[in-house]
This record gives structure tokens, sequence and C-alpha cells, in this order.
């Protein structure tokens, strides 16, 4: 298996950066050289340089030490929510497809109301409800993202029902929690897995464009979305301000994207 | 228009019923989320308790929820969406003066995606795992993973501010009157009044807010027109195609192309979606004063109202668009009609 992972050069590239984000968060205090937050007035709005490696902002903070300390801001942004939606969206799915029905019909339309709206902009109105804070992103997010789990989840376990070992399971007289619980579930839960790895990338995307209208993380902290509204201003004077923020929520979600395509092809070779 | 088409179209009309009505409640339920009271909010900290239950009553807020909706929905259905507490206008009248706008950039990031987004899927799929291919995908990789309004700062930075080849924010140079109204549309209505130095000016300025916003929608087309083409190509009938010594060009723009795209069509409203999406971080870094930036002004300013119908109204927007869509596949997909 990892052999078969390693044959693919995009998977290795999605590997290796999912591996320098994580060991980044990880190890955020020795690889910075900075503080994050430190203001420095001497030094504000210089170009990159060796004390320097990505510039300064407007009151000298140094860019660099920020990206490092904004991947922990970024990662825990995307777990979270993932971690949220993900359990409930399977469960609502696979009840859908397992009981089917009147309570399949129910799930079904509301998964339906909630993806008819383009997801930022659901997410960006629960946001703007709760108050602009991190937290209140994650949750608006969370909130817009359990159906598309709900849909695969619902999807497989339709594909999976009638096979041979959970009727074996329904004919022992199983209680029909534990089937759906210890069975179903379980096996029809790969292809959401995937979907979630690749999830984390575009929800570190999506929490950086609403912290970019101001609606998620706070100055000063250094999320990337943030520092991104923050480069605005001084757009004329510090190019790379708005350059380097920027870059890394592009690698991070390359990165998920990458292995969850790779993970992908694995499941299912015929996609290749 | 035939009977079956028509039928096609009624089954879903009806199907949206539900389904609006299930984008009302949420925003509604939304709209009671609001943390602390919208009284207080109104009336500041210095409000009295009884200046407070006036007002509250006043606003039935102490109606009981399932009255509040009635009167929200009595409310949609008479275009009255509230009042928006910062620009002191009725909420429908701010979204009609600054929907155009929005329409112009999203049509105008359409037509980009489709006529750049396709071609390149089309390419990929034809030259698999060349050269060609390989950057093809790459580019469409990283046009998914970024985020568009990074793009947009870069864009902005490079072609307004060193180079000065575009203008870096509104819709028209400055001092310009737009033109004469008639779809709001600047471009449209420049060119239907023959006014051609604000015509210039206008498509001047959507250009680098218009690659931006496309920009998300390319990288998904792209790799839809490519898995679609590839499936098709892999399909019988081009294989027989092949074996009857069809030249490889007449085989690929022949044969394959309309079954490979049509697939795609489908998903121009999905990549509509996005893009309006998109609009409300595009249109905050050109200062477009659309419904992007409005949405955006309202919620640094708490004016709730005006952020609800923004939300409202780019959901219906969705809705209709993708039943446009699905029609439009119904005429060109002759297999549809006989289901």
């Amino acid at each position: 298996m990892v052999r078969r992972i390693l044959r693919s050069p995009l998977s290795v590239v999605g590997i290796v950066l999912v591996l320098i984000i994580l060991l980044t968060a990880l190890f955020a205090p020795l690889i910075a050289t900075h503080s994050p937050t430190e203001v420095d007035l001497l030094s504000k709005l210089e170009a990159p340089s060796a004390e320097h490696y990505f510039g300064t902002d407007e009151v000298g903070r140094d860019i660099f030490s920020r990206i490092v300390y904004g991947t922990r801001i970024s990662l825990r942004i995307g777990l979270l929510v993932v971690l949220i939606s993900f359990p409930i969206g399977t469960i609502l799915g696979a009840v859908a497809g397992y009981i089917g029905g009147r309570v399949d019909q129910v799930i079904m339309r509301i998964t339906d109301v909630f993806l008819s709206f383009p997801g930022i902009i659901l997410a960006m109105s629960i946001a703007a409800a709760l108050g602009p804070s991190i937290e209140n992103v994650m949750l608006a997010l969370a909130a817009t993202w359990w159906p598309w789990y709900t849909r695969i989840v619902r999807s497989s376990v339709l594909s999976i029902k009638n096979s041979e070992f959970i009727e074996a399971s329904r004919a022992l007289g199983a209680n029909p929690f534990r089937i759906l619980f210890k069975e179903v579930i379980p096996n029809a839960i790969a292809p959401a897995t995937i979907q979630a790895s690749l999830d984390l990338g575009f929800v570190i995307l999506s929490a950086a464009g609403l912290s970019f209208i101001g609606l998620g993380a706070q100055p000063p902290s250094p999320e990337w979305g943030a520092m991104l509204s923050n480069s605005r201003e001084i757009l004329r004077d510090a190019w790379w301000a708005a350059t380097f923020p920027g870059v890394a929520i592009l690698l991070t979600v390359l990165g998920f994207n990458l292995l969850g395509d790779g993970l992908n092809d694995l499941l299912d070779p015929k996609q290749r | 228009m035939r009977m079956d088409a028509l039928k096609f179209v009624g089954k879903r009309l009806l199907l949206m019923i539900p389904i609006l009505i299930g984008i009302s409640i949420l925003t509604f339920a939304i709209s009671n989320t609001i943390p602390g009271d919208p009284a207080r909010l109104i009336l500041g900290p210095k409000a009295t308790p009884e200046g407070l239950e006036a007002l509250r009553e006043d606003m039935g807020l102490n109606d009981p929820l399932y009255v509040q909706y009635g009167r929200y929905m009595g409310g949609i259905f008479q275009g009255d969406l509230g009042q928006s507490t910062y620009s002191q206008k009725p909420v429908s009248a701010d979204l009609i003066r600054y929907s155009p706008a929005t329409f112009e950039l999203t049509l105008f990031a359409m037509v980009i995606t489709v006529l750049i987004g396709i071609p390149l899927g089309i390419i990929s799929a034809s030259k698999k795992d060349k050269i060609a291919d390989q950057i093809t995908r790459i580019f469409a990789l990283i046009g998914v993973a970024m985020p568009a309004f990074w793009l947009g700062l870069l864009l902005l930075l490079l072609f307004y501010l060193k180079l000065g080849v575009f203008p870096g924010s509104g819709r028209l140079d400055s001092g310009m009157s737009p033109p004469t109204y008639i779809t709001g549309m600047y471009t449209v209505d420049a060119l239907l009044t023959g006014n051609w130095p604000v015509f210039k000016a206008a498509v001047m300025h959507l250009v680098l807010p218009g690659i931006t916003l496309a920009a998300i929608t390319i990288g998904m087309i792209t790799r839809m027109t490519r898995s679609s083409m590839l499936e098709v190509l892999k399909s019988d009938y081009i294989r027989t195609a092949h074996a009857k010594g069809a030249p490889e060009n007449r085989v690929l723009y022949g044969h394959a192309l309309r079954n490979g795209v049509m697939p795609v069509i489908t998903l121009l409203g999905m990549a509509f979606g996005h893009a309006l999406g998109g609009s409300v971080l595009v249109e905050s870094v050109f200062s477009w004063p659309g419904l992007g930036r409005y949405a955006v002004n309202a919620i640094t300013y708490l004016d709730f109202p005006a952020v609800m119908g923004v939300t409202l109204l780019i959901a219906i927007l969705f809705i209709l668009v993708n039943l446009i869509v699905d029609t439009l596949y119904f005429f060109i997909d002759p297999r549809l009609k006989h289901n």
C-alpha cells in the first residue's frame, strides 16, 4: 500500500507538504526566529533579509515567525471543523441510508437546504450572527460542512445495505443500532474519510477567507487570512506582507488536496 | 416548447418550493441566533429597561417564534427584507442597487471560465500524461487550492501598483459618470447606448477582479472537463472510431467532444455558485461596489438585516441558475428527453 502511494509523485508531494506543516505547527517555537506578536517600530516595513526572512509588517512584527505560528491556528481550525462535522454528517447519512423511508426523506431534504447556499455565504451569515471570533468561524464552518458527509455516507450505505454480511447480522437478530455502528458505518466510511482529508485544506481556505473579511481571527492574531487582510493597508510599501501568508495557505491546501487525491486513487484504482 | 420540456421545468419548479421554504426557515433561524438583544443593540448601553421593553414589544420580539417567522415570510413575499441599519434604506432597495455590479462581475468571470477552462480540460485529456497535460493539471490544482482574494492582492500589486496597466478599484475611472441605466451592468449599458469611452473603462475595470474570480472556477471546470473527456475517450464507440481508422482530431472533436463536454454544463451551475460566494471576498479586494462588498460592509457595521438579505438573495440566485442549467441540459442531451 505504501509502495502504491509512493509511485505517484503528486501524492508524495502531498505527503511531504503535510508533514512539513505538521512539524512546523509542532515545533513552531523552535522554528520561529522572533516573537509572532512583538512590536518593533524601529524595524517596521523591512524587506526580506537574513534577519527577517519574509520581512516585517507595519509595526515591525516578523512575518516569517507569524506565518510559522499561524500554522497552529489553521491546523486547529481545519481539524476541529472536520472533527465536529464529520461525525454529525456520518451518523445522519448512515441513518438516512440504512433506515430509509420518511427518516431518509427528512434528513436529505435538510441537507438539500444547506447545500443550496454557496458554502462561504452560509458560513459568513452564521459567523456574522454569532459575532466575529475564530471559535464562531469554526462553528459556522462546521454547520455548513456536515451535509457533504451525509450525502457521501448515505450513498455508500445504500450500496452495502443489502450485502450478505449485513443480512447475516440482521438474520442473527442483532440490535439495529449495533448493526448500524458495528457493521454499516465502519464499512461505508472510507469515501467520506478521504473527503475529510481533502476538506482539511478547504476548511483552512474558507476560514482564511472569513478572517480576510474580518469575521474570524482578530488582529494581532497571526492567522493567515487576517494577515492578508491587514497587508492591504501596506500593499504599496510591502509586497512581502501580501505575498507570503498566501503562499502558506496555498501550500497547506495543496498538501491536503494531493494527499486526499492520492488516497482516492488508492481506494479506487479505476479512477486513474 | 414541447410538452415534455414544460413538464420537466414544471417538476423542477415544484421541487424548488420545499427548498425555498427550508432556506427561509434557515435564514430566519440564523437571524434569531444573534447573541444578545437586538433592541439593546439598537438603543445602545444607556437604554432604560422600560425603553428596551417597549422597543421589544414594538419590534415583535416578544411574540412566539412561529408568529415572528410568519411575519418574516410575509415580509419576504412583499419584498420587505427589513431596514439596513447602516444605509438607513430598505434592504431590498440596496440589493437592487448593488446586484447589477455583482452580476456583471460574475458573468464576466463565468465567460472567462468557459473560454479557458473547457479548452484546457480538452487539451489535457487528449494529451494525457504528456507535458501539456501535466502543466495543465498543476495549474488546475493550484487554482483550486489558491485563496482567490490573495491572487487578487497579487494582481493588484503587479498590474495596478507596479505596472499601472489596469485600474485597481471601482467600476469606472474616477469622475466618469455611469452610462444610461438599462441593465445596471455598465459594459452592457455602454454598449447598448454606444458610449465607447465608458465601455472601454468598464471593461478595463472588470479585468483584474474578473480574472481573480475566474481563477476559482477555472481550476474546477478544467479538472471536470478532463476527467469527463477521459471517461468518454475510454468508451467503446471511441475505440471503434479509432479502429476504423478515423483521424485523431476527428475522433476527438467529432466523436468525443459533445459527450465529453456535456456533463460539464451541469457543473456550470455549481461553478456559478462558487463564483457568487467568491465575489464576497473578491469585491472587497477591488472595492467593487456589488453585493459582496455590501455584505462585508454590513458585517463591519453589525448591519444584520443587510447580511441576511444578501444571503437569501444569493441562495435564491444559486437555485435559479441551477434550474436554468438543468433545463439547458435537458435540451442539449437527447437521452434525457426519452426518460
